[in-house]
């Protein structure tokens, strides 16, 4: 379902053909990173720490190296050494240990050997001495006065402080004068919330094959959200320069931010220029749940203060983000996610602290779930209190276009108003709640990014054209390229192949990460097939004999007046007789990414006799700007709403005392299955964002951001109980409902 | 270590390979026959990722020994299709956007295809039942589901 202020205006963009991608993933062909295998290919595996946090004493790979097929091993020695201050020093102390393993995880060796069992055993005797340290496992131990220094190499962001600290960042802002706001509030409300790890949760664990010859260049064959960034963290991890390494992208099998950063790459390449036979490095299930990914845990304090009214006064938040064992992903974007209100009194705390636990990684419109969780709360019990309906007084407050975000900046065109009007004028909200069931609302956002991308089309000798782009698509991004395409240039969105090219056959192309690649990418697209027009019209000139400004490039073709209009194919077969091969180029830093809206409302029942809460109906609206290829935008609202779903009521890392991850496989790390679940209902809102040809905005993030409040609300409507802390799972449920713990 | 001989079927093809005792179906299917459909997400039968159908029934190919496949017949996703025709599940999948990054896709269409030779008119909690051994974390499950529906309306009509 599509609510649009402005009708459909395009013949292509809009619609919903086959993806390009698609029947190679119905058959079994298409190619994931570890379903490529190279001549001669070894097997990587890794020896990693058995402690939360200890010294390596000494490293024997003697044994290891003595074994049956051994080829290579290496450890932290073999890696270049990066200054504190380099951008990817703490890719580079994650990737391998040195001097202290830093969590239970941490990789201290890697091997490489003819099979994956003789890897596997010899990676089990290298023989590691350590001297355990104490370990700092939470937030609370880690800014405790007393706290051990969890990783000696952290110096705390923004702080200009030089010596460790167990502070990851510290970030300040807001405006107004919140004690001010809360003296002209009626109503002021207060609570802590506390959310734990969680795993981005993507299907196909970590893969790359490297192969490098006795050149000393490396080609690598890796599933990521951006091969060029693969390129440039391998080369920053091993001081090379880039032109040694060229990064081939596979498909990749999910990655909702988790493969923004890397963990095996550099390594694979090390221990194929050793061995001088390509290397593949396959993770199991059990390494990429203990070593990569989570999302960060949260201790979070909010305080809201507002009129009798309804107008929300001022807001005051700390947050507190475990970033893992080195800086991962930031307590910043959570406290700019707090942008959907106008709030004119504001003061943010954003506190990023380490621990002796898996670095975190981005997820998914990263840190503003768990600020969701807290805000979104508190505006719920305010209307609750004050007897207003959920959307009301979010429709009062809610941002317009010139309202300040977080951080200050003014808002530009967006859609909040429009998404929420959506959601109350659904046929949900307008039916009754069931007997026995709550309905709770809440709300998302995520500011989206522009960054750099690059686009070559080429137009065949038959005028079909190939769309090259450096964007790895991760959830339906070729087909939004080719229709973007197809609508600029006349064709057909069949007649178009779009492909991704590797580090050498495209220009840079940041990574796919921040809702980017339709809007920046597709804006790069949309550049290369307006230049490539000219090139056409030029030629149609040439063919006719006319001048260009004559020529009109219309539906397809070149119009000039008195005459049969030229079509592509026309003027392609004429090509080597006007001029040569049709083709351009277009790249750019995209500015103007468009902030996306989410809002959503669950009904759920909960079991008071297990805890068990069952969604019976899920409906979510989004703004998408324009909605390039709509199947594919519901179905990123629909897949961030279930890992929202999860990520509130079920999904959890469990550490024992010694921070060793006691849930590590998926039977015990539980994501939603079919049956756990309703039908997800997708209401695309569209208020075009003016920045981008086509009205993109991005839709990949927002819509993680609402289910965790949504369910919250849902389960107090429902119980009476106001949920602070996460998962809202059975026993923790039970517990509170029976006024026992938890809440 | 010694390497047993394994005669099957697979996707109606007799073959025979050797394996290693313990080594996985999955394996097997991946590296000696070059069978890449099916995926390993976990390796302990949690995610679905590697379903298969033996002897028409729904297995986790990561949850077998190579050797013991002697003797029976195995489809993959490979297999599905009948010659240039995509199986009406493939088809609706495509057309239904049911797949966004495609790595758990092969497992849903081989449970789903078991569900369908089971019963081919299924109730969407019929549906999700039948598939809740396969972990998709694009989609949200919503149009696996719808595809799978329109599927059945499909082989229902072509049976009639």
């Amino acid at each position: 379902m599509t609510v649009t202020e402005n009708p459909r205006r395009y013949k292509y963009v809009g619609t919903r053909p086959v993806r390009h991608d698609g029947l190679d993933k119905v058959t079994g062909k298409a190619r994931f990173a570890a379903d490529l295998d190279m001549t001669g290919q070894l097997r990587g595996a890794f020896v990693r720490s058995p402690h939360a946090h200890a010294r390596i004493v000494s490293i024997d790979t003697s044994r290891a190296e003595a074994m049956p097929g051994v080829k290579a091993v290496v450890t932290g020695d073999d890696f270049a050494d990066l200054d504190p201050t380099h951008p990817e020093f703490d890719m580079a102390v994650n990737l391998m240990a040195r001097g202290e393993a830093l969590y239970n995880g941490h990789v201290v060796a890697a091997v490489a050997a003819v099979t994956a069992s003789q890897a596997a055993a010899a990676a089990a005797a290298v023989e590691v001495e350590y001297e355990p340290l104490p370990a700092v496992l939470t937030i609370d131990e880690a800014i405790a006065v007393s706290a051990p220094i969890a990783n000696p190499t952290n110096r705390t962001l923004f702080s200009g402080d030089t010596e460790p600290s167990n502070l990851a960042s510290v970030n300040e802002f807001g405006r107004g004068d919140v004690e001010a706001g809360f003296e002209a509030a009626d109503i002021i409300l207060e609570r802590e919330f506390r959310t734990v790890a969680v795993h981005q949760g993507y299907i196909e664990p970590h893969a790359c094959v490297a192969d490098c010859g006795q050149d000393g260049k490396a080609t690598i064959w890796a599933s990521s959200q951006g091969h060029f960034a693969v390129r440039s963290k391998t080369a920053a991890a091993l001081g090379w320069s880039t032109d040694r390494i060229k990064v081939i992208p596979a498909e990749i099998g999910g990655g909702f931010g988790g493969k923004t950063t890397i963990y095996l790459e550099p390594v694979a390449v090390l221990l194929s220029q050793k061995a001088a036979r390509p290397v593949k490095i396959v993770m199991s299930r059990e390494e990429v749940l203990r070593a990569t990914g989570p999302a960060p845990a949260t201790k979070i304090t909010a305080k809201i203060g507002a009129t009798n009214d309804g107008e929300i006064t001022t807001l005051q938040s700390t947050m507190y983000f475990d970033n893992g064992s080195t800086k991962g992903f930031s307590a910043l974007t959570g406290a700019m996610s707090v942008a959907s209100y106008k709030l004119p009194n504001l003061q943010l705390h954003a506190i990023g602290t380490v621990s002796n636990t898996a670095r975190s990684a981005a997820y998914r419109a990263p840190s503003a779930p768990q600020a969701a969780f807290a805000v979104e709360t508190l505006i719920d019990e305010l209307a609750q209190r004050l007897n207003m309906d959920p959307i009301d007084i979010r429709l009062q407050n809610a941002v317009v276009e010139g309202d300040a975000t977080a951080m200050g900046a003014p808002h530009p065109k967006i859609g909040f108003v429009e998404t929420l009007e959506a959601i109350k004028n659904s046929e949900h909200y307008n039916s009754p709640v069931p007997e026995g069931a709550g309905r709770g609302v809440g709300t998302g956002f995520w500011f989206n990014i522009g960054e750099q991308s690059s686009a070559t089309v080429n137009l065949n000798e038959d005028g079909t054209a190939t769309v090259i782009t450096g964007s790895p698509d991760i959830g339906g991004s070729r087909a939004s390229m080719a229709l973007m395409a197809a609508e600029e240039l006349g064709l057909a969105v069949d007649r178009i192949t779009p492909i991704i090219a590797d580090t050498e056959s495209v220009g840079f192309t940041d990574i796919t990460e921040g809702s980017r690649a339709t809007f920046a990418t597709g804006m790069a697209v949309v550049n290369a097939c307006r230049e490539l027009i000219g090139q056409l019209k030029q030629r149609a000139a040439t063919i006719k004999n006319v001048d260009v400004e004559q020529v009109e490039w219309v539906d397809g073709a070149a119009v000039i007046e008195g005459q049969d209009p030229l079509t592509i194919p026309e003027i392609t077969a004429m090509a080597k007789n006007t001029g040569g091969p049709l083709t351009a180029t277009a790249s750019l830093n995209a500015a103007g990414a468009g902030p996306s809206f989410a809002v959503h409302v669950a009904d759920v029942v909960v079991d008071e006799e297990t805890g068990e809460t069952t969604i019976l109906r899920y409906t979510a609206a989004q703004d998408a700007g324009t909605a390039i290829h709509p199947s594919y935008v519901e179905g990123q609202i629909q897949g961030g709403s279930v890992q929202g779903i999860g990520w509130a009521l079920n999904e959890e890392y469990i550490y024992d005392s010694d921070g060793v991850m006691e849930n590590a496989s998926f039977l015990d790390y539980r994501m939603p299955v079919a049956s756990d679940l309703p039908m997800i209902d997708a209401i695309i809102v569209e208020v075009p964002n003016p920045s981008h040809p086509y009205g993109v905005r991005g839709v990949g993030e927002t819509g993680i951001v609402p289910p965790i409040p949504t369910l919250a609300n849902a389960i107090a409507a429902a119980t009476g109980v106001r949920m602070t802390s996460l998962p809202m799972s059975p026993p923790r449920l039970l517990a509170a409902i029976s006024g026992n713990a938890g809440s | 270590m010694p390497r047993t001989h394994v005669n099957c079927t697979v996707n109606g093809d007799e073959v025979d390979f050797l394996s290693a005792d313990d080594t996985s179906l999955l394996n097997a299917l991946r590296d000696e026959l070059g069978l890449i459909g099916a995926k390993e997400g976990c390796g302990t039968g949690d995610c679905g990722a590697c379903t298969i159908l033996v002897d028409g029934r729904v297995n986790c190919a990561c949850l077998m020994f190579a050797p013991e496949a002697e003797g029976t017949s195995i489809t993959t996703v490979e297999g599905i299709a009948q010659g240039d025709h995509l199986h009406p599940l493939q088809q609706t999948f495509l057309e239904g956007a049911a797949l966004q990054c495609g790595v758990c896709t092969p497992g849903f269409l081989v449970s789903a295809k078991a569900l369908l030779d089971e019963n081919s008119n299924p109730t969407e909690t019929e549906i999700r039942f039948a598939l809740a051994g396969n972990l998709c974390r694009c989609t949200g499950y919503d149009k696996i589901i719808r595809a799978v529906q329109e599927a059945a309306v499909q082989v229902n009509g072509a049976s009639k």
